[in-house]
């Protein structure tokens, strides 16, 4: 499992009803249903990954999480998960409205377009970024609603939510422990928020 | 394709009688039910590989596979579904499917001998619900020696019995497909019911049900009925690319009231078609049976029920299906999951309307087979 999934699972606390928007392969879940005894359901919009779910017994709906989202009862699950997905939605603003009223808990990791490599790349080079956490070319992204995590916190707090817990992650994807937690808008490659609201 | 499941043979067996009648959900008893029903692949030792098939309104127990001197061409109803390598494979799965109790094609209906008159039942058949389908199902399982299922399957009415099947008898099902179904026929689904049931009772062949014996059967009603029932298992999209606006044996209209176009032409042979194969009563009955379907109707039990069953549920639904819209397929898999069940679910893109789950659709057959997989693997069936 990725590094930074392992780090939203530990985050989750044993036997929670989780929804995982973009839920990708459902390694994630998966892990969540068996090592934590959650009740999990995925959202997933790729077949691929869809099917994927299926073979791990992972439930899963097909389809855009942004829509899927709408249709989910208030309430209906403790933790809501989006991991390295709010920079592909169309509206960041709802989904993470959309989160809060569906669980108490949220769970979201980003990439940080804050991070230094990237101010100097757009900086000195005048040209779009590519780095190992954001990969893509500008004309081929699915990123894209890319912020700081300036600007991500400043959107939880409008979106009326408290950062209960924040994990900020080099560019492997894994929890900085150096000067990174000291600096994140500027040092870390992306971060894992616990939020509550 | 590959080959199927070749030469098969419809079977029978008598679940109920004598001293042991069917008592149906709401009272009434049936004393003798007979059921007809084919099979494919072979029961496992351990008894664990029955895959159970539900069919629809008009379907039968000849699912896969062709009967003596039939035509190869035409195999059973879910054919392709059905056989070696196929997603229901049976090289792995012993799949079983069942005439359900009030059809008409070898399973005890309206037009069976009632044995205390001797005569056909007709109206006298009593009214039947979702689960008193199930009933008889789960007797056929019982003298088939099979206790629970790796999965049942069903499209549309099928689906209804799968879903009351799990909610009724928690624990008998791994996995359940449900598949174009609805889990509570909407205002319109009724009113189009409506009008289908009354096609058939206006039929002056009629006969209060008791057309048996007359020398002349509701075929104008029947017929009637199935070409509604037809429109709403097309989309129009479907209809568009099948038809258009061609007329039937011509290049020009002719102008008046007879078949001219060939979407006519197509209706009246799907109603022609179906008389000659099915009975007015067994439609009346069915019909009813899926207007009052209401499994959710009580939401506690089915939460304990569920909860209790273990039951992993594929929800199934195709965009161009009017009938039972992919709204009903996500209401069915927003209730089981409030009632703490997994569900996955996923609307298939096709054309082809409601009986877009006849269709050897990739993107449906895929999902069904790794769904069908993972069930195997976890009951370790090779």
């Amino acid at each position: 499992m990725r590094p930074d999934l392992d780090i939203v699972a530990a985050m989750v606390a044993p036997g929670s009803r989780v929804v995982d928007l973009g839920c990708g392969d459902g390694a994630l879940l998966e892990t969540l249903i068996r090592e934590k005894g959650c009740e999990g359901l995925g959202i997933e919009r790729d077949p691929d990954g869809f099917h994927a779910c299926i073979a791990r017994g992972v439930p899963v709906t097909q389809g855009d999480l942004e829509a899927e989202l709408e249709e989910i009862e208030a309430g209906a699950f403790d933790v809501a998960i989006l991991s390295l997905t709010l920079q592909a939605v169309r509206h960041p603003d709802r989904v993470l409205a959309g989160m809060k009223r569906i669980a108490p808990r949220q769970i979201v990791s980003l990439p940080n377009f804050g991070h230094w490599r990237l101010r100097a790349g757009l900086a000195l080079r005048g040209r779009m970024p590519v780095t190992p956490i954001l990969p893509y070319q500008w004309y081929d992204t699915p990123n894209i609603h890319l912020c700081t995590l300036n600007d991500f916190e400043r959107l939880t707090d409008e979106t009326g939510m408290e950062i209960e817990r924040r994990v900020v992650l080099n560019g492997n994807g894994e929890a900085e422990r150096g000067p990174a937690k000291l600096a994140p808008n500027l040092l870390a490659q992306g971060a894992v928020y616990a939020l509550e609201g | 394709m590959p080959p199927g499941v070749g030469v098969v043979e419809t079977q029978r067996a008598v679940v109920f009688d004598g001293d042991r009648p069917l008592t149906l959900d709401s009272g009434a008893q049936i004393p003798r039910v007979e059921v007809a029903y084919e099979t494919y692949g072979r029961l496992n030792a351990e008894r664990s590989n029955a895959v159970f098939i539900c069919h629809a309104l008009s379907g039968d127990a000849h699912a896969a596979g062709i009967h003596e001197g039939d035509d190869p061409d035409r195999p059973g109803w879910w054919d392709n579904i059905i056989g070696p390598g196929r997603p229901l494979d049976t090289d792995r799965f012993f799949v079983i499917c069942a005439n359900v109790l009030g059809g008409c094609s070898g399973t005890t209906g309206p037009s069976s001998p009632d044995p205390r008159t001797g005569g056909p039942y007709g109206l006298r058949f009593p009214l039947i619900q979702v689960r008193d389908l199930v009933t008889v199902h789960r007797a056929l399982l019982a003298e088939l020696g099979v206790e629970r299922l790796l999965a049942a399957v069903g499209g549309s009415l099928g689906g209804m019995q799968v879903l009351q099947w799990t909610i009724d008898h928690p624990g008998e099902i791994d996995g359940a497909l449900v598949i174009a179904a609805s889990g509570r026929l909407s205002a319109q689904n009724i009113a189009f019911s409506a009008v289908a049931r009354e096609a058939i009772m206006r039929d002056p062949d009629f006969n209060g049900g008791d057309y048996y014996d007359t020398g002349a059967r509701p075929d104008r009603g029947l017929g009637l009925a199935r070409m509604i029932g037809h429109i709403t298992y097309l989309s129009e999209e479907s209809m568009r690319e099948k038809f258009g606006r061609r007329i039937q044996d011509a290049e020009m209209p002719r102008f008046g009231f007879d078949v001219d176009f060939q979407v006519e032409s197509y209706l009246h042979y799907q109603g022609q078609s179906f008389v000659e194969r099915f009975d007015a009563n067994t439609y009346l009955y069915l019909g009813r049976v899926m207007d009052y379907f209401d499994p959710f109707r009580d939401p506690v039990k089915v939460q304990r029920r569920v909860e209790a069953g273990g039951t992993s549920y594929l929800v199934l639904s195709f965009d161009s299906d009017w009938r039972f819209s992919t709204a009903h397929s996500k209401e069915i898999a927003a209730e089981l999951r409030l009632a703490g069940a997994p569900v996955t679910f996923r609307e298939i893109s096709s054309s082809h309307g409601h009986d877009s789950f006849l269709f050897a659709i990739p993107d449906y057959h895929e999902t069904v087979s790794g769904f069908m997989d993972r069930l195997a693997g976890e009951r370790d069936i090779g």
